[in-house]
């Protein structure tokens, strides 16, 4: 599936009030590009620290659901940090690796990812509910119901498609981000 | 030396309620006396870098935030902290032990030990040394520099100084 498409539908599934964090590189510029919303935090820095700040959020905020969105490489990256993710088994916490199993956004190198399972990864590590998709239908149906399970759980995407060179890079400033997604995730939000 | 429940109460006192970290043994007796109070948060995370990302995540929730390292976990926050602590500006209180100090430690500590404060001054994060006497005092200087500035500020532990 083209990640385009699979990011489209991941975005179009959200909730309102659904906090979604997105990887540094082409994942979070392509998700600024498709479908900006104050809810969204992208990260431009600290490849792999995304999915410990989701962590964050989940124990924080447990009526808001977290949604994790990040690549091969990043995951890769912090599996220590599924380890504690699942130790710490928030039930809002809804993590998407979108695996295209290479580097995109320096050149397209190949990942490990090819010949390492990143949801066979987060299954021995204990998330409460694990997917795999390769097509586009699976992926919308799947996250859809991750979205609406408890968690933690991890939806693995193969996606490949068109390369994304020439994405525009978000031109928001990282502090006003930050301050306008904290105000997103405030107190006095709604809550699920 | 300070009496580790008087540590905690005073950074409850500031707001300070959701914690992550990697233990060091000269927070030993901190963290023995931490889990008694169900209103406080400590998240033990696998790595320093990871530490800071949850407790990042709480400070974007609202809530005011800190890490408990070891100074050998300085190197693993580096990137976390220029680019993405201080260029989103997003304050946090990074309590680092000073394994090391005056080059009385195990060889493994006494560079760090040497060059710490180094690495937090090029970096430009701001730091104070705990003493006996001045909790109250440079807690509230980290937490008046963190809210003025909204970047991370650092509060360096000594052996011996909490117990």
């Amino acid at each position: 599936m083209d990640r385009c498409d699979a990011l489209r539908a991941l975005l179009g599934a959200l909730h309102v009030e659904d906090l979604a964090l997105f990887t540094t590189g082409m994942i979070s510029r392509e998700a600024y590009g498709l479908r900006d919303r104050p809810e969204n935090f992208y990260m431009m820095g600290s490849m792999g620290l995304l999915s410990s700040m989701g962590l964050g959020l989940a124990l924080s905020l447990p009526g808001r659901r977290v949604v994790v969105v990040e690549g091969d490489g990043s995951a890769l990256m912090s599996l220590g940090s599924l380890a504690l993710i699942a130790q710490q088994s928030p039930p809002n916490f809804t993590h998407v690796v979108l695996d295209n199993e290479a580097y995109e956004s320096t050149g397209n190198q190949p990942s490990i990812s090819a010949t390492i399972d990143l949801a066979a990864q987060a299954s021995a590590c204990g998330y409460r509910l694990v997917g795999r998709c390769l097509d586009l239908d699976s992926f919308t149906q799947l996250f859809a119901e991750h979205r609406a399970s408890p968690g933690p759980s991890f939806l693995l995407a193969k996606v490949g498609g068109r390369a994304s060179h020439g994405l525009a890079r978000l031109d928001i400033a990282p502090p006003a981000l930050k301050d306008r997604f904290r105000a997103a995730a405030g107190p006095g939000r709604a809550s699920s | 030396m300070i009496p580790a429940k008087t540590f905690w109460s005073e950074l409850k006192r500031r707001d300070f309620r959701f914690f992550s970290g990697v233990p060091c043994s000269i927070l030993t007796e901190a963290l023995e006396a931490l889990p008694a109070d169900p209103e406080l948060t400590y998240v033990p995370a696998v790595r320093e870098d990871v530490a800071l990302g949850v407790a990042s995540g709480a400070t974007l929730a609202g809530r005011r935030s800190a890490i408990l390292i070891q100074n050998s976990g300085l190197g693993h926050i580096v990137n976390p902290l220029t680019s993405y602590s201080l260029m989103y500006e997003v304050p946090i209180l990074l309590i680092i032990t000073w394994r090391g100090f005056q080059g009385k430690d195990a060889p493994e500590h006494l560079l760090m030990g040497d060059r710490m404060t180094g690495f937090l001054d090029l970096m430009g994060v701001p730091y104070a040394v705990l003493d006996d006497g001045n909790l109250a005092s440079v807690l509230d200087r980290a937490v008046a520099a963190m809210d003025s500035s909204q970047k991370p500020f650092a509060l360096l532990v000594k052996k011996g100084s909490i117990g």
